[in-house]
């Protein structure tokens, strides 16, 4: 028998699970002989109140690793996120939602009673419509990374995580060694070719292609930054390409937006990415929607609802 | 009232929900309820955004088909910008829809429904599962996995990434397609074609034959259906096309996804975050009574094979064909939609073929000219789980200044929530339950695909 494993999802879309199942062929001997999974919703059909449904206590069975994607956004997240971390030994945050917040925490920057407000008065809902409040979880007041909650043992951002580096994870767990993880940033792990400052002063946006010969692989192709986009590669971590080959988004030859998160320890894309642009001799004004930047890493308190201006006589 | 069962969560699904039971004094079920656990916030939080990002942050809507997001995203956003994608920059776009859907029919049929039939409904839940999947039968399990990985590293290796793509772009696609990659694509969805008639002969002898006539009437519901279909000549269409209404007399109506609001609503419950979108032009109302539903129709495959007039592809005309011939049109039966799904796998592998051999597919002008701009879009594709919907106005500046939504799922919400009160009225009698029964109420909802 495997190591017992719970795999749970909170506030998240499911890309970090399909990550998890793109591991491949290795994936058979993973889930079948590695792990023993003792309760993972999308895979399998163990239930919190019992096989019946006449339990009252939400409950998940003990396990050695614990993996939990997404970030907590509602009082039924923190339920579950605490029973994992009281039922595995091993708690794992995978993906950046669960470790930065991730993309439903841009929700932090929005006034949120409106925002759902607003949802359920739309050109398509039926007039008189409310927020739906029985037997659905109430929202927190923001969307919180699961360290924000409860003690994590391991972080593997991305969204979603590359599927070798999850496998990596789990199996050095299991072997009892520490996991081969990348470091660097993606600028780091890029190839595309730098010639030292950006040809323009200002950010452009992306509506129009990168210059690059669809011929010739991307050390062929002028850094995205220095060709004048917007690219986090310089704040982000890297691992996107399973840490060898080419960033993932850049091999589309589309710039990075910093899915991984901040590259540096308790990093801030929003700050460090300015630091970049005027190293680059590029005016961070010229960015539209700043804020925007920490759309992978909103969690931890970085992105707050704007303070209404107070209007002028 | 009796006592109230909580299956939660509901499991091999996409989604988060939970099913509750309530059943009287006898036993017998007095209420149920389908909830929808969770809400986001994405309509709201991408106002203020340029809106050429949009597409690569709404793709985090479902990480099971970003593809889709990512699609009616763009095609929302050129409405609003006036562009219209290059002829190579919407057959790329295309390609990479139809193909999505591949890993995606795979992974539900064969990961997340076939272990109710393989192994059986009333199979223990520690084996009724893929893991059980692979010890019962292996070389099975093994092809499956292959060819769901094949699909997606397909996607990977062409456009960058398979989940949470990018490459799709306001006026077209970020780069074109080279010789080389149309070959090892074309190689690779040859492969996929073989497996996807192997998975449709599979189901019909081992699924359909042993299973059909015993859950004939599993979550039975009559209603109506909404697809995509081809301007034209009324073919399936998946990517682009008019939409079509049809009631449950196989009487239908076209239109343009630009209009949806006059031919469709929202009704909300205080039980559910999830919206559940009705036939608003059918002017009877919301009721999802079992004997006399009001406003219902489904989405997602079955839908699809019903509304559409044929299929443009050899391979899933044939088998279209044989399938009307067994359940008609609209076809009702709720676990149709396992076959229905098998269809569109067929059709999905010969679309990308079909895509591949289109001779300017290599052409290097994948992006129109874009200029941010105010204006409104209607962006609508076919999502594995439905009719997906973007509308997107802009300001001066070409950023979002309101959205609206409309996701696959929620067209089947209110008919999820009655074949669930179908399957456990029928199967749950004077206190009488078992984990066996339970899970066939789920089987109800799984086959939705959720």
């Amino acid at each position: 028998m495997g190591v017992t494993a719970a795999m749970e999802w909170l506030g998240s879309c499911s890309g970090c699970e399909i990550a998890f199942l793109n591991i491949g062929e290795d994936l058979v001997p993973l889930i079948t002989e590695t792990l023993d999974l003792v309760h993972a919703p999308l895979l399998m059909d163990h239930k919190y109140f019992g096989q019946c449904g006449e339990g009252v206590t939400l409950e998940i069975p003990d396990a050695v690793i614990g993996i939990v994607t997404g970030g907590v956004n509602n009082r039924e997240h923190l339920t579950v996120l605490r029973q994992m971390r009281k039922k595995c030994r091993l708690l794992i945050a995978l993906g950046t939602c669960a470790t930065h917040g991730g993309i439903p925490a841009l929700m932090n920057g929005q006034d949120q009673q409106a925002s759902w407000q607003a949802i359920f008065k739309t050109v398509s809902t039926d007039p008189g419509a409310e927020i739906p409040e029985v037997e659905v979880p109430p929202p927190l007041d923001r969307v919180y990374a699961c360290d924000e909650k409860v003690k994590i043992d391991m972080q593997l951002p991305g969204c979603p995580p590359n599927p070798e580096l999850i496998a990596e994870l789990l199996v050095a767990i299991v072997e009892g060694r520490s996991p081969v993880l990348p470091g660097k940033s993606v600028c780091d792990t890029c190839p595309a070719r730098r010639e030292g400052r950006s040809v323009v002063g200002k950010v452009k946006r992306f509506i129009e292609n990168v210059e690059f010969d669809p011929g010739e692989p991307v050390s062929g192709m002028r850094c995205l930054l220095e060709q004048g986009f917007m690219c986090m590669g310089p704040v982000t971590a890297g691992g996107c390409n399973g840490g060898e080959g080419v960033p993932a988004c850049i091999s589309a030859r589309v710039p990075c937006r910093g899915c991984f998160g901040p590259v540096r320890k308790n990093g801030n894309q929003l700050l460090d990415m300015m630091n970049g642009l005027a190293s680059n001799g590029i005016d961070f004004k010229s960015v539209v929607d700043r804020r925007s930047i920490l759309r992978f890493s909103g969690a931890h308190g970085r992105l707050r609802p704007l303070k209404k201006r107070v209007a002028k006589e | 009232m009796g006592r109230v069962l909580n299956i939660a969560p509901v499991s091999r699904i996409e989604g988060h929900a939970k099913i509750a039971i309530h059943l009287d004094d006898d036993g017998n079920v007095a209420e149920t309820f389908l909830h929808v656990q969770s809400l986001r916030g994405f309509e709201k939080f991408i106002e203020g955004r340029p809106a050429e990002e949009v597409p690569r942050i709404v793709n985090r809507i479902c990480g099971i088909c970003p593809w889709m997001h990512h699609l009616a995203s763009n095609k929302a956003v050129d409405g609003a910008f006036g562009v219209t994608p290059t002829p190579v920059g919407y057959k790329l776009r295309e390609m990479c829809q139809v193909m999505a859907h591949i890993s995606d029919k795979i992974l539900h049929f064969f990961f997340l429904a076939a272990p109710d039939f393989v192994l059986g409904p009333d199979a223990d839940y520690s084996v009724r599962n893929v893991m059980g999947l692979v010890k019962a039968a292996p070389e099975l399990a093994r092809q499956v996995v292959r060819m769901r990985q094949l699909g997606q590293k397909m996607l990977e290796g062409f456009a960058g990434r398979a989940i949470h793509p990018v490459a799709g772009v306001v006026g077209g696609f970020a780069k074109p397609m080279i010789e080389e990659e149309r070959k090892e694509l074309l190689c690779g969805a040859r492969e996929l074609l073989d497996f996807s008639r192997y998975a449709l002969d599979f189901a019909i002898t081992d699924v359909f034959a042993k299973y059909m006539d015993a859950f004939s009437d599993l979550g039975g519901i009559k209603t109506g259906f909404l697809g995509m279909v081809d301007r034209e000549d009324g073919s399936l269409r998946l990517y682009d096309g008019k939409l079509r209404l049809m009631k449950h007399d196989a009487s239908f109506v076209d239109f343009e996804g630009d209009d949806y609001t006059e031919y469709l609503a929202e009704h909300v419950v205080p039980w559910g975050y999830s919206k559940m979108v009705y036939a608003k032009s059918w002017d009877e109302g919301f009721d999802m009574t079992l004997t006399a539903p009001r406003g219902i129709y489904r989405a997602n495959t079955l839908a699809r094979i019903n509304v559409c007039d044929k299929i443009s592809t050899p391979g899933a005309q044939a088998a279209l064909e044989e399938f009307r011939s067994l359940f008609g049109r609209p076809a009702q039966q709720t676990l149709l939609y396992h076959y229905a799904r098998l269809i569109e796998l067929i059709y999905s592998c010969e679309r990308t073929i079909e895509i591949l051999e289109w001779p300017e597919i290599t052409g290097s002008d994948v992006r129109a000219k874009v200029v941010p701009k105010a204006g409104r879009g209607v962006g609508l594709v076919e999502a594995p789980r439905g009719t997906l919907i973007h509308d997107y106005t802009t300001d001066e500046n070409g950023c979002i200044t309101s959205a609206n939504m409309i996701v696959g799922t929620t067209h089947n919400i209110a008919p999820m929530n009655m074949s669930v009160k179908r399957a456990a009225s029928a199967l749950i009698k004077n206190g009488v339950y078992s984990e066996g029964i339970l899970n066939q109420v789920e089987m109800a909802v799984r086959a939705y695909d959720p």
